[in-house]
């Protein structure tokens, strides 16, 4: 196995790209953000996101932060919807607004020529959104149709009905776009409350990298956030974990059930994250070699892919999977599933995984770095996990750390193959709701 | 902007600026491998891929799915490697590996350190003329494509609906067949089926070397010619001729109703000249014709017309061009009507639009502004490596060239409107498009 030999002898660990330099930048405002100088392309990526998000949605106005995100560039200053769309265009910049479950996102790019145009074309949108009534009608219509399809989208119900068993009345446990019926009643008052509640000063993380330097920046930012407000609405309370271990079958008419799966998981600030990571990674990875990939997929054909995956949110853990299996055979993957749950708990991995997912971890990690919006990208998530500067120099040397005592404790701890609950949307084959 | 609906959208523009030129060199060697390198130091890091002249639209008559279920083979064994131990290998250098397939190409690509592309280089020579795999791998994996064909197509009643439209569009030529393949048909690919296709496709003189990162042009021809220099050529390699479409001479029409389907819409699809060698101008302004009439979901003509004022006939309106093909291109418009809109209503609409632009022409504002955002992009794609090595490879692949590449920024920002409007004139006859209707179930009694 020549190939094999080779492989082995060169070294695994890359160093993070030498010039990748984050600069920590407080404006004259007093506005925090993480900057990655780069001059080659002519342009800045700027990345901001204000947490909360759609779990700030006020008593009565499910969907209003979703809404209120979607009208941000329809409309504002003196701008109607076609007005702003044509300016941004004229200058070739691109702004993008997504909500989530924990905060609003802004992605932006815009030309060195013309920044400080593209910068106040985007402030009008952030601060001086207009939600004219002819825009909230047609965004609502975009939203209802979206909720339309979700509806009928086996994958997407999977998840709607898991998150409703585990977090209940909670905003985890439901569509932060709202219900049909929730987002036909809101009012442009609520949408106003909304932009409120989530667009404000205390709430703002911000990461840039491109061709901008730091004092640039900090006048760009206060120019761009300063005249938000102070204050938004306070913090949704922790999530309760409802659920317990078991089935529930959504009947749904498709040939191939969609499933997600799930129980608690574990805090990003846990001691014992890293651990439980590299354990995640080898029990359910979304790679070749993984366990599940390994034994539902690669030995048996019964799936096109499945993994699993760590979510540490603001106010709750879980460790959630997902994959679709055809009607008859997505019983007996689900049966694989719980039985490897239940290996990797009672066994931990073995040496060779450890090894070979280390290597995979901490080689892959820089190549991350590659580009102006993926480092702005990363940045600002990086500061949203509360990680420190320095984390992406550290960040592998925690992985080194990891054990297999480390990893088979955490296993033991973490994996709770009882009280794992499957979600099955279709018509599965001898496979029924449990109590 | 929520949720745009996934609508069988063209494959991406494709733009660059001359301003910008990346640093691009190609060359040739003795076995007929062709090979091109980009040049970025930005980041150490390394994307190769190899390109096989070969896709769907090349698989013999009743084997539909053979190039997509290669790929996926590709992944097994060779007399050097067990199953499994290509990605895992790749995985262990901290690198990601995949592949994909479509009409006119099959790729394989590996994103990993800039100082392990020589292992990368052995490995994917090793599987071009190598490639060992058992009865059983076989066995498997077409299980794992069914369930591929049933998670992408089945289970997504758009999905049907496009693949059925698709068939329509082509009354002789194979771009009517899904790249997957129809499942009655990957049920019966076998082995041999595999390996026939693989031994005459997969060879040197059939595929093109796509190397993009931190890497220097002479070092990588050192390695290409010692890792796939004596690879043998497939000799008498078959001609691409596939067959071609006759003239059109009837409009097809099409209803698709299925209970899973929450939200109708019309989508109409034209045959399309594609990007030639040496003779982009008529894609370029096709290019820029489906940005004027359905580019921006704000600023469009269609969505200018359909979703803003007080009564809106859509939720969305869209025109796309994919010009990439080999043997044809696609234009298509779609609108997802408004509530209580009839599709009728809704396509009528859409037609009034198109018939009111052929007559006015192309407001000069919205079409300088179409440029200049055109030539931007440019820009903004030069962040991502990644995305200039499958433009490439892609062009390569599809009789283009590394000058074609290179020209069609400028070859865009000289189309004047004229020429737009003469495109317009040539593509909009409905004898050459199919229009189709997803509905829900119930709704094809009412209409």
């Amino acid at each position: 196995m020549m190939l094999r030999l080779a492989a082995a002898l060169i070294l695994f660990a890359l160093p993070v790209r030498a010039d990748v330099q984050i600069q920590d930048v407080t404006s004259p405002g007093g506005i925090h953000a993480w900057l990655v100088e780069s001059h080659e392309l002519p342009f800045t990526a700027l990345e901001i996101r204000f947490r909360g998000g759609t779990s700030l949605d006020a008593e009565g106005a499910r969907g209003a932060v979703n809404l209120m995100t979607g009208l941000l560039e329809e409309g504002a200053g003196a701008l109607d919807a076609q007005g702003f769309a044509r300016a941004r265009d004229g200058l070739a910049a691109s702004f993008s607004f997504r909500p989530s479950t924990d905060a609003v996102a802004v992605s932006a790019r815009f030309l060195t020529e013309n920044r400080d145009e593209a910068v106040d074309l985007l402030r009008l949108a952030l601060v001086e959104p207009r939600f004219d009534a002819d825009a909230i009608d047609r965004v609502r219509g975009q939203v209802l149709s979206g909720l339309a399809s979700d509806a009928k989208d086996p994958s997407h119900i999977s998840g709607q009905v898991f998150d409703a068993q585990a977090f209940g009345d909670h905003p985890y446990g439901s569509d932060g776009s709202g219900t049909p019926e929730s987002v036909q009643g809101l009012t442009r008052e609520q949408v106003v409350a909304a932009h409120r509640a989530a667009l404000a000063r205390d709430r703002i993380y911000v990461a840039a990298a491109g061709d901008i330097d730091a004092e640039s920046l900090g006048l760009l930012l206060d120019r761009l956030l300063g005249d938000l407000p102070a204050q938004g609405a306070p913090m949704p309370p922790r999530a309760e974990w409802k659920l317990d271990g078991g089935v529930t079958v959504v009947d749904f008419p498709t040939p191939q059930a969609s499933v997600r799966f799930g129980q608690t998981g574990i805090k990003r600030d846990d001691p014992d994250f890293f651990p439980a990571y590299v354990l995640n990674e080898i029990l359910g990875g979304g790679r070749f070699g993984s366990r599940l990939m390994t034994e539902v997929r690669e030995k048996r054909g019964l799936t096109y892919g499945i993994g699993s995956y760590l979510l540490p949110m603001d106010h709750a853990e879980t460790m959630m999977g997902a994959f679709a299996s055809s009607n008859a055979t997505v019983g007996q993957a689900i049966d694989l599933v719980r039985e490897e749950w239940r290996r990797t708990a009672a066994e931990g991995v073995t040496a060779e995984e450890l090894e070979a997912t280390k290597t995979y971890l901490t080689g892959s990690y820089p190549l991350r770095f590659d580009g102006n919006g993926p480092i702005a990208s990363i940045l600002v998530g990086m500061q949203m996990e509360g990680l420190p500067i320095d984390y992406p120099v550290t960040r592998n040397e925690k992985i080194e750390a990891v054990t297999l005592e480390d990893v088979k404790r955490v296993a033991q701890g973490l994996l709770k193959p009882e009280a794992l609950h499957f979600v099955v949307v279709g018509q599965p084959e001898g496979v029924a709701s449990d109590g | 902007m929520l949720r745009r609906l996934a609508l069988s959208a063209a494959t991406g523009l494709m733009l660059a600026l001359p301003a910008l030129a990346e640093t691009v060199s190609d060359f040739r060697l003795s076995n007929g491998l062709g090979v091109v390198v980009i040049e970025d130091p930005r980041a150490p890091v390394v994307t190769h891929m190899v390109w096989y002249r070969v896709g769907a639209a090349d698989e013999p008559p009743g084997h539909s799915g053979i190039a997509h279920f290669l790929e996926h083979l590709m992944f097994k064994g060779t007399d050097e490697m067990s199953a499994g131990e290509f990605s895992a290998t790749v995985e262990a250098q901290g690198g990601d590996d995949n592949a994909f397939t479509s009409w006119d190409y099959t790729a394989y690509f590996q994103r990993i350190a800039a100082d392990r592309l020589d292992l990368m280089m052995k490995m994917e020579a090793d599987r071009m003329r190598d490639l060992q795999m058992t009865e059983e791998d076989v066995r498997t994996e077409r299980q794992v494509v069914l369930e591929e064909r049933s998670q992408r197509t089945d289970s997504d009643p758009g999905a049907v609906f496009s693949e059925q439209s698709r068939a329509a569009a082509y009354l002789n030529h194979p771009y009517g067949i899904p790249i997957i393949g129809w499942r009655h048909e990957i049920e019966q690919l076998g082995r041999e089926d595999a390996f026939s296709f693989y031994r005459t496709y997969y060879a040197p003189n059939n595929a093109i070397l796509v190397v993009a990162g931190d890497v220097d042009p002479a070092e990588v021809r050192r390695m290409a010619e010692e890792h796939y220099g004596a690879l043998e050529p497939t000799p008498n390699l078959p001609e691409r001729l596939r067959p071609q479409e006759p003239p059109q001479l009837a409009e097809r029409r099409l209803t698709f109703s299925d209970p899973r389907v929450a939200q109708p819409y019309v989508s109409r699809s034209y045959l399309a000249a594609t990007r030639e060698t040496g003779a982009q101008e008529k894609a370029a302004a096709l290019t820029i014709l489906a940005e004027l009439l359905g580019g921006s979901p704000t600023t469009s003509l269609l969505s200018r017309e359909l979703q803003f004022g007080p009564q809106p006939k859509a939720v969305w309106a869209q025109a796309y061009y994919d010009g990439g093909g080999l043997d044809s291109g696609t234009f298509g418009l779609a609108v997802v009507p408004a509530a209580g809109v009839s599709l009728q209503e809704a396509e009528d609409a859409m037609d009034a639009v198109v018939a009111r632009f052929l007559k006015e022409g192309p407001d000069a504002e919205d079409f300088e502004r179409i440029k200049t955002q055109l030539g931007a992009q440019d820009i903004y794609s030069r962040d991502n490596v990644d995305g200039l090595a499958r433009r490439y490879g892609a062009a390569l692949t599809t009789g283009l060239t590394v000058a074609d590449v290179q020209a069609w920024p400028e070859v865009l920002q000289a189309v004047t409107p004229d020429e737009v409007m003469a495109a317009a004139r040539d593509l909009f006859d409905r004898r050459r498009a199919v229009t189709g209707w997803l509905m829900q179930e119930d709704e094809e009694k009412s209409q």
